[in-house]
């Protein structure tokens, strides 16, 4: 694998890894911008600007879109988050100009009224979509909990209130000050020849407005809480957790993600044998997010009602388990193999590469290879581990539950 | 294309080994079917497969369910289990140096399970939590119907069996489902990635190659559900789930029915995405694919909408799945021959998707086709192919399910 990288006059940053083994390459626009870069009044334009980008540009029709995108093949798609909204396309390597054309010419839509306004129907309905599943419901309620008065407990959708009275010229202005070439980057991963792919990046975004828009970052100081969503006719209850955990920076990071899979990850972790297999829960999983000066240790499980306080308590059984006692020699032994394991998969496709190399710049501005990413997993040690839990414990900090639970008293 | 090399062999107990080496991994995959999926539940204990399936995995051979999660663990294999109309799966990949091991595993599993008594009861817990999980998911829930009621039984019923089913499941039933369908003879294991032919050949005879045979058990089939159908839910969106008749994918118009439903339904520029979402906003999800029994085929559609967008999303959705029949340009062809050709040559990049697709091959059709030869196929379609396929099995007779506060009307007429 090569490494190259380069930045155009206008500030985007571009970075791209070979692979001569794969057949084909992926491209990804990371606009960092996202829920937390909203305010109040425009809560969840960031998605309704990527859906947009759709719609079609001066030079391209929506049907204009849509169809190239699918002459070529492309498997092409976009996202956003509460930080980062991705535009991205996998393509054989002969697509590769077409494919950055179109994506470099979405992400400045016209933003026509009447896409607009049609639009809008569509992000409702989305919205509609999530409200009928409750993981999401718990969710977004949980972030909006546990980051309450933090940037970070925006909505990502908005509400159908904020949807529904959006102006055009709002998103517009929105767009002008986040998309901006100092505020994207460019990735790519897989087969290409870096001096055609840097020529035809210049083509396509030298004239990209400069400036970025930046934006403040604190720790977020969660004080907590909890919330019960009852939802009549549920057939389960959904329970999710938050407790704070390394920022996206923080070398930590790599132990929170081992403490993660050792605690709760799918097979083999504590909430697996302690929960999922002796049945008292359908499902149970810990993960760590990062996020921009922030970060969470998220934990979810689905059980039925009657069983909900006794699985609270047994969470917090293995938290203080941890918490006191750390992690076995063997827990991390595993786990370290189980990761590795991963790593090796996912990079053997363009599209899980293109997404560890994207992250990394975005977040930390660095490149690691597979082997780093390799070594790094190897090198850490319950003491890393121990030391995460003195300034990261696992907590049931912030919760929240929905499903047929009139109450639910805990603790 | 790049170079592709199958290798396929039958041990004389009727399992079938096939094996794709792929020269630019470093992974391994394997996928494993047994044939004791759903179809053999019996009467009354629907969901006797779904049970094993997770019961299996719980103690083999000299290892108890600890032993066995944390063997797998340490050698890195990102594995699942799954319950089909046909067959129990078992997947997995990992670093190819690990194949070995993970194997000899599985074997014990297969072969050697324990079926505790004193495990039944989570196993049979985790069942019933999973079926009360998807009542809680409306999309899910939806076209899990769907299928039940244009699929005759047992064929349609869903995997997961139903709450009276599996809580009449005691250890003595799913024991004798495991005795009388567990067995080589229309097993099939595909194992694809960074691996040696003969090594796997021999590996494979040592593990399985004495495994006995057993005959095939029999199937209680039963009628198919009624056309229309309501289910009542408090729910935000409606859930429309719409089939028809289609072909399986061992029939020779297996491709030319593949690029109708692209035509309808692959990529953004597809028909249904452009006439329901993009032209008139009446949905964020809608889509068509075709499913496959090894005999019969379906084009399962969906949409979800809210209340007072479902009934134009019904008539909208109807009238594109038979306007098609009308005219196809030839660029719609064009664009799902780009989807495939860029879809296949990716395939080659992930082992646990080569593992799956010779496995699924050699269940539906006694051999493996190559990507060589499926591009082939798909490079000769002639938009008359596809109006001949429509003409011969039109958009019609179809099977209405929807989920929400209200039920719909359907109107059949196209202007």
């Amino acid at each position: 694998m090569q490494f190259h990288e380069a930045r155009l006059d206008n500030g985007l940053q571009i970075v791209a890894e070979r692979s001569p083994g794969v057949h084909s390459v992926a491209v990804g626009f990371f606009v960092k911008t996202g829920a937390r870069d909203e305010t109040d009044e425009i809560s969840g334009v960031s998605h309704f600007l990527e859906h947009m980008a759709f719609k079609g540009t001066e030079r391209h029709s929506a049907d204009d879109v849509n169809r190239i995108f699918d002459e070529v093949g492309a498997k092409y798609n976009a996202s956003t988050g509460e930080e980062v909204t991705l535009f991205y396309g996998a393509v054989l390597p002969e697509y590769l100009p077409q494919t950055l054309e179109l994506l470099s010419s979405i992400i400045f839509p016209s933003l026509r009224q009447e896409d607009f306004d049609m639009e809008k129907n569509v992000i409702l309905e989305e919205i509609g979509m999530y409200e009928d599943q409750p993981t999401f419901t718990v969710y977004e309620n949980l972030m909006q909990l546990h980051f309450a008065g933090h940037s970070l407990g925006r909505s990502i959708l908005g509400t159908k209130d904020s949807i529904a009275q959006l102006k055009s010229e709002q998103m517009r202005s929105y767009h002008q000050s986040r998309y901006t070439a100092g505020n994207i980057l460019l990735a790519a991963a897989g087969q290409f020849e870096w001096p055609d792919l840097l020529s035809q990046v210049r083509q396509y975004c030298d004239p990209w407005p400069a400036g970025n828009p930046g934006r403040i970052v604190s720790e977020a100081q969660p004080a907590g809480g909890f919330k019960l969503l009852t939802k009549p006719g549920g057939n389960q209850q959904h329970v999710m957790h938050m407790a704070s955990a390394p920022r996206a920076d923080d070398t930590m990071r790599f132990a929170a993600d081992l403490l993660a899979v050792i605690v709760g990850d799918d097979t083999g972790s504590r909430m697996f044998w302690d929960l999922v297999d002796p049945g008292h829960v359908e499902t149970a999983e810990l993960g760590y997010n990062e996020f921009d000066g922030s970060g969470v240790f998220l934990t979810y499980f689905g059980c039925a009602p009657e069983e909900t306080e006794r699985n609270l308590a047994r969470v917090q059984a293995i938290f203080d388990d941890v918490n006191r006692n750390g992690v076995t020699e063997q827990e991390l032994a595993q786990a370290r193999n189980k990761v590795a394991s991963r790593i090796v998969l996912r990079s053997e496709r363009p599209m899980g590469r293109l997404s560890s190399l994207g992250h990394n710049f975005v977040y930390r501005n660095e490149y690691r290879s597979v082997a780093a990413d390799l070594e790094t997993v190897r090198t850490v040690t319950t003491q890393d581990i121990r030391t995460l839990l003195d300034r990261y414990p696992l907590r049931q900090l912030s919760t929240v539950s929905t499903g047929p639970l009139e109450q639910l008293d805990w603790r | 294309m790049p170079d592709q090399l199958i290798h396929t062999h039958t041990f004389p107990n009727g399992l079938t080994l096939i094996i794709e080496p792929m020269a630019d991994v470093a992974s391994a995959a394997f996928s494993l079917l047994v044939p004791a999926g759903s179809i053999y539940d019996p009467p009354g204990a629907e969901g006797c497969a779904a049970i094993l399936s997770d019961w299996i995995m719980r103690g083999a051979g000299d290892r108890s369910s600890l032993q066995i999660t944390n063997e797998l663990d340490n050698l890195g294999v990102q594995r699942s289990e799954g319950v089909g109309a046909s067959h129990i799966s078992f997947g997995g990949a990992t670093i190819a140096e690990a194949l070995p091991e993970t194997l000899r595993i599985y074997a014990d599993v297969l072969r050697r399970p324990h079926l505790a008594d004193d495990q039944f009861a989570a196993v049979q817990s985790g069942a019933e939590q999973t079926l009360l999980a998807i009542e809680d998911e409306p999309r899910q829930k939806v076209m899990l119907e769907l299928r039940r009621l244009c699929y005759e039984a047992p064929w349609g019923r869903p995997s997961e069996g139903s709450l009276e089913g599996v809580a009449a499941a005691t250890p003595a039933i799913v024991q004798q489902h495991y005795q009388t369908c567990f067995r080589p003879h229309d097993a099939i294991l595909g194992i694809a990635g960074k691996v040696d032919i003969d090594t796997v050949v021999a590996q494979v005879g040592e593990l399985f190659g004495d495994w006995p045979s057993l005959p095939a058990p029999p199937v209680v089939t039963g009628p198919r559900g009624p056309y229309r159908d309501h289910l009542p839910q408090e729910s935000t969106q409606t859930q429309i789930g719409i089939a028809y008749d289609s072909v399986p994918y061992s029939d020779d118009g297996y491709y030319a029915a593949w690029a109708v439903v692209g035509v309808l339904s692959g990529g953004m520029s597809s028909r249904l995405f452009t006439e329901v979402r993009e032209k008139r906003g009446l949905c964020y999800s809608v889509y068509a694919s075709l499913n496959s029994l090894r005999d019969q085929g379906r084009v399962l559609c969906y949409a979800g909408t809210t209340v007072e967008r479902a009934q134009e999303t019904l008539d909208v959705t109807l009238q594109e799945l038979q306007r098609v029949a009308g005219g196809i340009e030839q660029s719609e062809l064009d664009r799902c021959k780009a989807r495939a050709k860029s879809a296949l040559i990716m395939q080659q990049e992930s082992s646990s998707s080569r593992a799956a697709a010779i496995a699924r091959d050699w269940y539906h059709l006694g051999r493996v086709t190559t990507l060589d030869e499926v591009r082939a196929k798909i490079e000769a379609l002639r938009v008359a192919d596809l109006l001949e396929h429509i003409h011969q099995h039109p958009a019609r007779d179809f099977t209405i399910l929807t989920l929400g506060p209200q039920p719909l009307e359907v109107n059949l007429a196209v202007p």
